[in-house]
């Protein structure tokens, strides 16, 4: 063999790589393995059960019920003069996408420490499949929420779509990149500090609180103005209200708090990609 | 021929004991070193790893500076003590994990089956787990699609190809599981110890095709196995690792004759001085061995397959006994025993003496191949119950490789799925 021929060479494994080399070529030639891992997600996930995918929509239908009843009718929260069960399941189904693409990406590499411990294939495919199949849980829930939007237009109740409707599409784009950063930073870090597995059950449920999915900003920036960037800041609250604004009509809604957003995203998801791939060669190690 | 895989300098250090709550203190010095543009203070302590030892630092070398090449189409053997590092490196050139130090460079696809059965999920059928599976190995869908058919009837389940796992047997799994890794299409092939399982049939189903791999297919083969002989078989080179380097490397013959001598300590010597090399095991040694040798007037250890072997043990007694016997096993130098033997208990002997006893093994009928000798000194045997002052184990080694002591007839061949014993004494008649 000459010299040049001896210089290529396919793969090199060296102790350090590029750090915001998503290494996109195989995760290219793994697309199929992505598509198998969601439809493996999907079947399993109702696999041995009779209602199947109706679960899809047992669960936001009765967070709602609730929601109406606890935080509605007791707690009289106002909804920015929207019907109340649709409010909720607005903010219930953007919120829900959001949530389980931060729960499901940061338990990666411990859930799947087994599997990656034995093969290789671009770790990128996992986080990615776990956006994609909560996709198609997601879908279901938007349809159960056009239903509802359409029952209720059809008795007559005030809201009115706005242009910011076709927003839709980057809003999602958005949450799960907001999802899938967050939750990588968070489990890169659990493969050696164990602590944050525990601090991320509740802390889903108490950053809820602190995001528009049971009462409007524009509530909070009456009643607390001191305390309102507390809410305004996190990020899931501008994607949430610029929901409601397209699909209802109602919400507190500017371009500057969505660029901001947009903002604070893309740093997010580029220190959870550096990370990502900072652990992902030698968890395994560690895990 | 051209090197496929080139490995320079590859080091990887391992951190020994918890990960607790010293890690993130450690982390941030570690941190704080890189900062400042020093040198990594966690590798400067690193130690050879040698498990048997207890050493200063908590890092150890797993593998450490290791340089090889394998050329294309070579089926090459690693083998080595548990703990040699030998899965560790084949972790890192499968890229499960990154090295310390160092590089490899690959050409051509890897495939590494360093267990089978990889992202199996129990409540999918074999039909969607094959797929998976294949995807997993970095199969395309396609190409499954198209060796769907061949896998199948590779493992042999195709009844069951619409069932979910979990009903499957562990037999029937591992059957599918294989399948789909041996029709894979890469130019290397990294296999682990993973043919340890599955039923006989199917383990030589599956040595068979990875011979065929190799030889008939001109793919490169790494393979890693405690199992000598399937070495032997299938390789034709061989990389010996001990306390994660290179102690030695050539055709596979040749390798695994140095390590049976020099890190199996089976070396074919006539006389051995009993010493903490061969005992495995802590006794009392109310009655213990000072030597062994062999009893005849030959040069090597060779013998016949109707040929006694007479041996001379001298053992030395603390205290006296009127009743304690020798007992034995012959071993095959993979390590699986293939019988044992037991004296008479009627063996006398007064505190402090030490005597040489002579032990004949008559009418053995061991077929061709090397074997080594284990004993045992102690009372009752396998009908009475057994209690044992000493055991010494892997001393004398023999080869047998003559039919016939008289004649000295060599053997032509004895294929490895045919034994260890050569049964001679048999009749065919007519009725």
């Amino acid at each position: 063999m000459n010299n040049l021929a001896d210089e290529n060479w396919d793969v090199e494994i060296t102790a350090s790589n590029n750090l915001f080399d998503l290494k996109l070529k195989d995760v290219w030639h793994y697309r199929d393995l992505l598509t198998l891992l969601v439809r493996r997600d999907f079947v399993s996930f109702y696999k041995q059960t009779i209602l199947g995918p109706v679960w899809f929509f047992i669960q936001p239908l009765f967070t709602t019920i609730i929601y109406t009843f606890v935080f509605g009718s007791l707690a009289s929260i106002p909804t920015d003069g929207l019907p109340q069960p649709l409010f909720y399941l607005a903010g219930i189904t953007a919120w829900n996408y959001f949530a389980d693409c931060l729960t499901k990406t940061s338990t990666v590499f411990t859930a799947n420490a087994g599997l990656f411990g034995k093969v290789y294939f671009p770790r990128l495919i996992v986080p990615l499949s776990i956006v994609v199949s909560n996709l198609i849980r997601f879908g279901v829930q938007m349809l159960l929420f056009l239903v509802m939007m359409i029952v209720y237009w059809s008795r007559g109740a005030s809201f009115h779509p706005t242009a910011y409707l076709l927003l839709f599409p980057f809003l999602l784009v958005l949450m799960a990149m907001l999802g899938l950063g967050l939750g990588m930073i968070i489990s890169a870090m659990t493969t050696k500090y164990r602590d944050l597995s525990f601090l991320i059950t509740f802390g889903i449920q108490l950053m809820m609180y602190l995001t528009t999915v049971i009462y409007p900003l524009s509530v909070v920036e009456g009643k607390y103005p001191r305390y309102a960037w507390l809410v305004e800041y996190n990020p899931m609250t501008s994607i949430i209200e610029a929901f409601r604004y397209g699909f209802l009509g109602q919400g507190t809604f500017t371009m500057l708090s969505l660029s901001i957003t947009t903002a604070i995203t893309i740093i997010i998801l580029l220190v959870g990609i550096v990370v990502f791939n900072r652990v992902e060669r030698t968890f395994i190690d560690t895990i | 021929m051209a090197a496929v895989i080139k490995v320079e300098n590859l080091s990887k250090a391992y951190q020994l004991g918890q990960i607790g709550t010293g890690t993130l203190s450690r982390d941030l010095e570690r941190f704080w070193a890189k900062m400042r543009g020093k040198e990594d203070p966690f590798l400067k302590i690193g130690e050879i790893n040698d498990r048997s030892t207890k050493g200063e630092s908590d890092i150890v070398w797993g593998l450490k500076d290791l340089n090889f090449e394998i050329e294309q189409g070579a089926a090459v053997g690693i083998i080595g003590r548990n703990g040699a590092g030998k899965s560790t490196l084949l972790k890192i050139l499968s890229r499960v994990t990154s090295p310390t130090t160092g590089s490899v460079k690959i050409r051509g696809r890897v495939a590494s089956l360093l267990e089978v059965g990889t992202g199996f999920h129990p409540e999918l059928s074999g039909r969607e787990n094959i797929f998976l599976n294949g995807a997993i190995l970095g199969m395309r869908k396609a190409e499954i699609k198209r060796k769907f058919d061949e896998m199948v009837d590779f493992s042999g389940v195709e009844r069951y190809i619409d069932t979910p796992v979990k009903r499957y047997s562990s037999g029937m799994y591992v059957r599918l599981a294989f399948a789909v890794a041996a029709h894979l299409e890469s130019e290397i092939l990294i296999v682990d110890e993973v043919l340890a399982v599955g039923d006989a049939e199917f383990q030589k189903k599956c040595v068979s095709k990875m011979g065929q791999v190799s030889s008939k297919e001109k793919k490169t083969v790494l393979f890693v196995s405690h199992n000598l002989s399937m070495v032997q078989n299938l390789c034709k080179t061989g990389i010996l690792l001990n306390n994660g380097s290179i102690e030695f490397s050539g055709t596979s013959e040749k390798v695994i004759d140095y390590y049976r001598e020099n890190i199996n300590f089976l070396k074919p010597e006539r006389f051995i001085l009993i010493n903490k090399t061969h005992r495995q095991y802590d006794h009392l040694r109310t009655i213990e061995f000072i030597s062994v040798e062999y009893d005849d007037n030959k040069v090597e250890n060779q013998f016949a397959t109707d040929e006694s072997l007479t041996v001379i043990l001298t053992v030395k007694a603390n205290k006296s006994f009127e009743n304690f016997r020798i007992a034995g096993s012959i071993s095959k130098m993979d390590e699986t025993c293939i019988g044992v033997f037991f004296s008479k208990d009627n063996l006398k002997i007064n505190a402090g003496e030490t005597k040489r006893i002579r032990l004949t093994i008559k009418n053995h009928h061991i077929a061709k191949g090397s074997y080594y000798l284990d004993f045992s000194i102690g009372l009752g045997n396998e009908i009475t119950g057994i209690k044992d002052f000493d055991i010494i184990t892997k001393t004398l080694t023999f080869e047998i490789i003559y039919k016939e002591e008289l004649t000295k007839e060599m053997y032509l061949m004895w294929d490895n799925n045919w034994g260890a014993i050569n049964f001679q004494d048999t009749e065919v008649n007519f009725v």
